[in-house]
């Protein structure tokens, strides 16, 4: 591993600067297209950041100024971050399948005057917004297809041009605009998701960026030889962290993938060695091995379920180095042959090496399975204020219960309340324009409240347990932590949502989403017909399945002492799926409790009232922006529950 | 519509054309113009004759009177390896491809007329082939790229669910590089979303290389959103011809459509 370039003064585009100096024809970025990788090295990456800066400066755009960047992970898209901070700009991603009335609020807190966007689809948006948008004056666009005939905007080719022009004109300019850049300077502002209220615009400095990507280089010893897929919302901090500041810190390769469609073959083609994905990622690829594997001959099923057993037994402990015994381990050689070599190659994980989850919590079997199979998955802590940096799991330190040890460098600490404070170079400026909101989050010692509830374990690794602000109180006085209760639920692989009801309650209630894919496939093997996700959602076989996981979960919380009042009553399967559209999830895809609460109020009533079936009727936003009415008649069902 | 594209000169035309089967008339005495660059409609009830007189203009059907003139050529009827080497492609209206190859293979033999290797330098892959290959794999790539499939390029057809297919098929066709695109029903069977999609690929094709585009289309609300020019048969007769607004409002369409009280 090569020492840290991240020396006291490193600034994004100086590193940038210094990889195309010292390693100028190692790929920096690739993309595929046309069927093709087409690679970039760090020498052309830099020379197209110094036109793009050019452009842009030549434009107008000064030091200070707010650069949107709104699509998929394209190469210039991460290219233009680069260029606006060159000048001293700050670029503001967003996220790309935000309908445009979503983004006139960011487009207006953010000042946007110029925008950088992927193709026709976001320029639509933009032009859309453009009326309540009055700073909103340049709009430049990756992909051509479809604009040739549109008025008042920019080709990312043309804005090049120009640059090089000015560039021509004013050779110096580039070269000491990168010298006008502090460390201290905001490199980049990341929109919360805005779980709670409107979204905040956390502004982050070179330097935390840089630290939080520098401590996790050091601690994975990541290189130039690794490669990673660029494939998650740009607009996301784990995202910006993994792909952007790591890539210019450590100097690997990013590969963009062809479309977001085409995930799962680009990821087989790249083979990354360094990957990072949330929860419902590894849970969506296990569910498609494990729906194939239902299809395979019975030679093929029997080896692998009689493998992948054998994996559970002994996989982790021997990628963990512990003790095993030496049959397990003859055995588990050979299933590496037969089973477990070929899995990691179908999921296009041969060469990982790192492996990180986070965001949500990811089930124990999901966890178990990764690991079994050789693939050395960990979970790291870290929020938008915190650089997604504050716990990591080190290699032989990994529990799927835990989010890890505090990362070097972060100071932790937990308050009486229970929530989670950190301290470090890795936190937040401050929230843009809302000097309340970051008096309030950071306090006089320098600590940054999370807003998360949790507790160090007996081997000093830290353990989430809730939303601090979630954790409550039934009725009865005894602990409810809701977040908590529905990632149990979660867990099964034929619920894909749940938003579980108890606060100041006397028992506690629950609203389910079925996973279709999972229920869906279920239904077929069993013959059960169905017209689509309110239908399937509706049927007592359904009801039966899910009652299933729901007991299995009050079994759970009946060992676990003070949550043992918390176990579920009662339930419904929603007849739609929560969805970012209709502003039930945010566009992370983590439940707006408060919002499905009053939105589906009568739902609760008809949970709480003892009654067995409800009518209720739903607006419905579909993708193309139109709206419908979905109405239904829900069922109410009783979970049995244990005495603890 | 989009300023800069210019509807042309007519490409086209069909005089007096009558074709019959045995004693069953299929078309009787039609005679239609198409223009270059425009997107021309064909519509009219079940069995009023419109895969007909697509069949006519790419020679799969020959009829007993009247002429085709293609850009000034004027012929008694076409035949099929004479259209497609003039730049006229089509799609069908029940599915024609290859199931059991994949969709970049499917896509590939629409650049059958573009290969010039013989038979043993493709065998062997060398020289002109290797040459050939290369640049029209570079096409379907673009076309591939077009209609946004890449995640089911290497999928059988045969796996793919129907409005896949149909975009498939586009696609081949398209691979041509067709001046006149032939499409017959292209959104038959298609959900709301695809067939907006389909919408969306249609005007792209006709905006981005200008070409011409004749479609056989049921649903109402797309013909008159998309075509310059709509033209309605009824039991092989024309009775109408003209831009979507006249058309709507003729009263032989109207009798065809709805029925009428005799």
């Amino acid at each position: 591993m090569p020492a840290s370039n991240a020396g006291p003064d490193a600034t994004f585009p100086r590193l940038l600067l210094q990889h195309a100096a010292q390693r100028g024809n190692r790929p920096a970025t690739r993309e595929k297209d046309l069927g093709i990788w087409q690679t970039w090295t760090w020498s052309q990456v830099a020379a197209d950041v110094r036109a793009l800066a050019c452009g842009l400066a030549a434009q107008g755009f000064q030091r200070g100024m707010h650069l949107a960047i709104i699509g998929d992970n394209r190469p210039r898209l991460y290219w233009s971050m680069a260029a606006a901070q060159a000048l001293g700009g700050v670029p503001v991603p967003m996220y790309q399948d935000a309908p445009a009335a979503e983004f006139v609020y960011v487009l207006n807190d953010a000042e946007i005057a110029y925008a950088v966007v992927e193709d026709q689809e976001q320029v639509d948006k933009m032009q859309e917004s453009l009326p309540q948008v009055p700073t909103l004056r340049h709009i430049y666009y990756d992909d051509p297809r479809g604009l040739r005939n549109y008025e008042g905007v920019t080709s990312f080719d043309r804005l090049l041009e120009i640059g090089r022009e000015f560039d021509r004109a004013h050779p110096d300019f580039f070269d000491a605009e990168v010298a006008k850049g502090r460390p201290e300077d905001v490199s980049v502002m990341l929109y919360t998701s805005g779980t709670t209220g409107k979204p905040k615009g956390v502004r982050q400095t070179h330097r935390a960026f840089i630290a939080a990507a520098d401590g996790a280089r050091g601690f994975d010893a990541l290189g130039p030889d690794d490669s990673i897929l660029s494939y998650l919302p740009m607009a996301w901090v784990g995202d910006h962290l993994f792909s952007y500041a790591q890539w210019v810190v450590a100097g690997f390769t990013i590969n963009c993938p062809e479309s977001g469609e085409t995930v799962m073959t680009d990821l087989r083609e790249i083979g990354p060695t360094y990957y990072f994905a949330p929860p419902r990622v590894f849970e969506n690829l296990l569910t498609q091995v494990m729906i194939r594997m239902e299809d395979a001959s019975a030679l093929k099923r029997a080896l692998f379920h009689y493998f992948t057993a054998l994996a559970r037994r002994c996989g982790p402990e021997i990628l963990d180095g512990k003790p095993v015994a030496v049959g397990d381990r003859l055995l588990y050689f050979v299933g590496n042959v037969l089973i477990y070599g070929p899995l990691r190659n179908v999921l296009g994980m041969s060469r990982i090496r790192v492996a990180y989850t986070a965001g949500a919590a990811i089930g124990p079997d999901l966890f178990r399975f990764y690991r079994s199979i050789g693939i050395n998955l960990k979970q790291f802590y870290g929020s938008t204020e915190t650089c997604a940096y504050v716990c990591l799991q080190p290699d032989r330190g990994v529990r799927f219960d835990t989010v890890g040890n505090p990362a070097p460098g972060v100071e932790l600490k937990i308050a009486e309340s229970g929530e989670v404070l950190v301290r470090g170079p890795m936190l937040l400026k401050e929230y843009y324009r809302r000097p309340d909101a970051t008096a309030e989050s950071i306090d006089a010692d320098g600590y940054f409240h999370t807003g998360d509830a949790g507790f160090f374990d007996d081997g000093g690794q830290l353990k989430i347990i809730d939303r601090a602000k979630d954790v409550g109180k039934l009725s009865s006085g005894a602990m409810y932590a809701p977040n908590y209760i529905e990632n149990k639920l979660k867990f099964f692989p034929h619920i894909k949502e749940a938003v579980v009801f108890g606060n100041a309650r006397d028992k506690v209630c629950a609203f389910i989403n079925i996973d279709l894919g999972s229920v869906g496939n279920w239904a077929e093997r069993r013959g059960i017909a169905y017209s689509g996700y309110t239908d399937l959602a509706a049927k007592p076989e359904v009801y039966k399945l899910i009652g299933e996981c729901v007991e299995t979960v009050n079994a759970e919380l009946a060992h676990e002492g003070s949550l043992a009042d918390s176990q579920i009553h009662r339930f419904l399967i929603l007849h739609k799926e929560l969805d970012p559209d209709d502003d039930e999830l945010t566009r992370t895809r983590k439940v707006r409790r408060g919002f499905v609460g009053e939105k589906y109020a009568v739902l609760i009533d008809a949970l709480y009232s003892g009654k067995t079936e409800q009518h209720i009727e739903t607006l419905v936003r579909f993708e193309d922006g139109r709206s419908g009415m979905v109405a239904a008649d829900l069922r109410i069902a009783e979970a049995g529950t244990q005495s603890a | 519509m989009t300023a800069a594209r210019r509807i042309g000169e007519v490409i086209l035309k069909l005089d007096n054309i009558s074709l019959s089967f045995g004693g069953v008339k299929a078309l009787t005495d039609i005679s239609v113009d198409v223009r270059e660059h425009e997107i021309r409609a064909i519509i009219g009830p079940n069995g009023a004759g419109k895969s007909s007189l697509l069949n006519v203009i790419n020679g799969v059907y020959h009829p007993q009177q009247g002429t085709i003139s293609f850009r000034g050529e004027v012929r008694r009827d076409m035949n099929t390896h004479q259209a497609a080497t003039q730049g006229i492609a089509r799609t069908f209206q029940n599915i024609a491809l290859f199931k059991g190859m994949s969709v970049l293979d499917n896509i590939m033999t629409g650049r059958n007329l573009k290969m010039h290797a013989t038979f043993l330098e493709q065998a062997i892959y060398v020289g002109r082939a290797r040459r050939e290959e290369l640049e029209n794999r570079h096409k379907v790539e673009e076309v591939i790229d077009f209609l946004e499939i890449q995640h089911i390029r290497k999928t059988p057809v045969g796996r793919l669910p129907y409005g896949l297919q149909k975009r498939v098929e586009l696609a081949r066709a398209l691979a041509a590089e067709p001046s006149l695109l032939l499409l017959d029903e292209p959104m038959a069977g298609m959900n709301v979303e695809e067939k907006q999609d389909m919408c969306r690929f249609v005007l792209d094709v006709n905006e981005q290389f200008g070409t011409t585009i004749v479609l056989i289309e049921h649903d109402m609300g797309v013909v008159m959103d998309i075509s310059d020019r709509v033209v309605v048969l009824d039991y092989g007769k024309k009775i109408a011809d003209g831009p979507p607004d006249a058309v709507r409002g003729d009263k032989a369409v109207i009798d065809a459509y709805l029925g009428v009280a005799h």
